[in-house]
């Protein structure tokens, strides 16, 4: 049955060097029931390690919790990939770690760590997560489409790592959704940087603490909380659609 | 060259850590993509971008980079300066184009041999 979904699908945990420790599954999953969320998705750079103890932490408490990656293209565009199945989100990961070089150094980027269900830290991910996959920006749409998953343009209103401020412009590609951070609306996003453009244009809140989950969401009306549904929604398919950004 | 010569030279505005300006410059470079300024960037040299996130700093911390210099009159962020501030990054700023920073860079370098 169809009915509305409050999305926050751009969150970070304390895998992304940029984001506080404090972002553990359970503190991440009792915040977001906190601001009324229905449905969240994980997404960190470069690396999917933390998703699926999110997604653990959430059934407990009945919140649905999509697996995602943000990864930065060679351009250092980000781009969101949603993934439905874990098999899909981990071969993407697999193939974003071959193209993906360095060693991170915790004390000038910040530590990494994987943490389980309970957030107590398994071990720290040693890559330069911070760093860009050498892979151009249709390749990753296109290992995102590949493997079934929903690819979104990362605040594309922000002149560090956004589409626009990379490129100057939105390119012809299969973009699923263009993201907008909370400090612009949907509207204003449009106007300035999508005029004629045909994707869907979201608001997530990109959540590095915890403060700052759920500043910005996108309401859908679907049938379940899962990815599948979100895309169906964002083309206006099958009656899903969006309500509210 | 002392990084104080390149500074005055320049006519650079200097924001933060002005005080390393005994330290030895040995080259430039000049880059907006940081991965690109990770991977080639040489230590002791000016980085030259447009850049003005956060991040720049600790790619400057990580290369041992002599200073940062934001082009074409960019201005940090508030968290670029604090961060300068406390990882001892100098940094400066330049009305000019980052090509005639570049080049005029690369000429008082080449001059000293």
């Amino acid at each position: 049955m169809l009915r509305l979904w409050r999305a926050d699908l751009h969150i970070h945990t304390c895998l992304s060097p940029c984001a506080e420790d404090e972002m553990t599954p359970r503190a991440i999953v009792e915040q977001a029931r906190k601001k009324g969320l229905d449905l969240i998705a994980i997404c960190d750079h470069n690396a999917t390690e933390n998703a699926e103890a999110v997604a653990a932490a959430g059934r407990r408490v009945g919140l649905a919790v999509s697996l995602g990656i943000e990864i930065t293209t060679r351009e250092e565009v980000h781009i969101l990939g949603l993934f439905d199945r874990p098999a899909d989100l981990e071969n993407v990961q697999e193939h974003v770690y071959a193209y993906l070089k360095g060693e991170n150094r915790p004390d000038v980027f910040g530590r990494q760590v994987v943490v389980n269900e309970e957030g107590k830290t398994l071990h720290e991910n040693e890559r330069l997560l911070i760093g860009a996959c050498d892979l151009a920006l249709d390749e990753v749409v296109g290992l995102i489409g590949s493997h079934g998953g929903c690819a979104i343009a990362s605040h594309i209103d922000r002149e560090a790592f956004g589409l626009i401020g990379q490129l100057g412009f939105v390119p012809e590609m299969d973009l699923d959704g263009l993201e907008v951070s909370p400090r612009m609306t949907v509207q204003e996003a449009r106007e300035k940087f999508a005029r004629g453009i045909e994707i869907p244009v979201i608001r997530f809140s990109d959540a590095h603490r915890l403060n700052e989950i759920g500043q910005a969401t996108t309401v859908f009306e679907i049938a379940a909380g899962n990815v599948t549904e979100v895309r169906l929604a964002l083309r206006g398919a099958q009656g899903r659609r969006i309500v509210e950004a | 060259m002392k990084l104080n010569e390149v500074i005055e030279r320049l006519g650079l505005a200097v924001r933060t850590h002005a005080e390393q300006g005994e330290s030895e410059v040995t080259g430039g470079y000049v880059g907006d993509l940081l991965s690109d300024v990770i991977a080639n960037s040489q230590a002791g040299s000016v980085w030259v971008t447009i850049q003005v996130h956060p991040n720049i700093v600790a790619v400057a911390v990580l290369k041992d980079l002599a200073a940062i210099v934001l082009a074409n009159g960019r201005q940090p962020q508030d968290e670029t300066m604090k961060k300068a501030e406390e990882e001892g990054v100098t940094l400066a700023t330049s009305s000019l184009p980052g090509f005639e920073v570049a080049g005029r860079l690369y000429g008082m370098l080449k001059a000293e041999g």
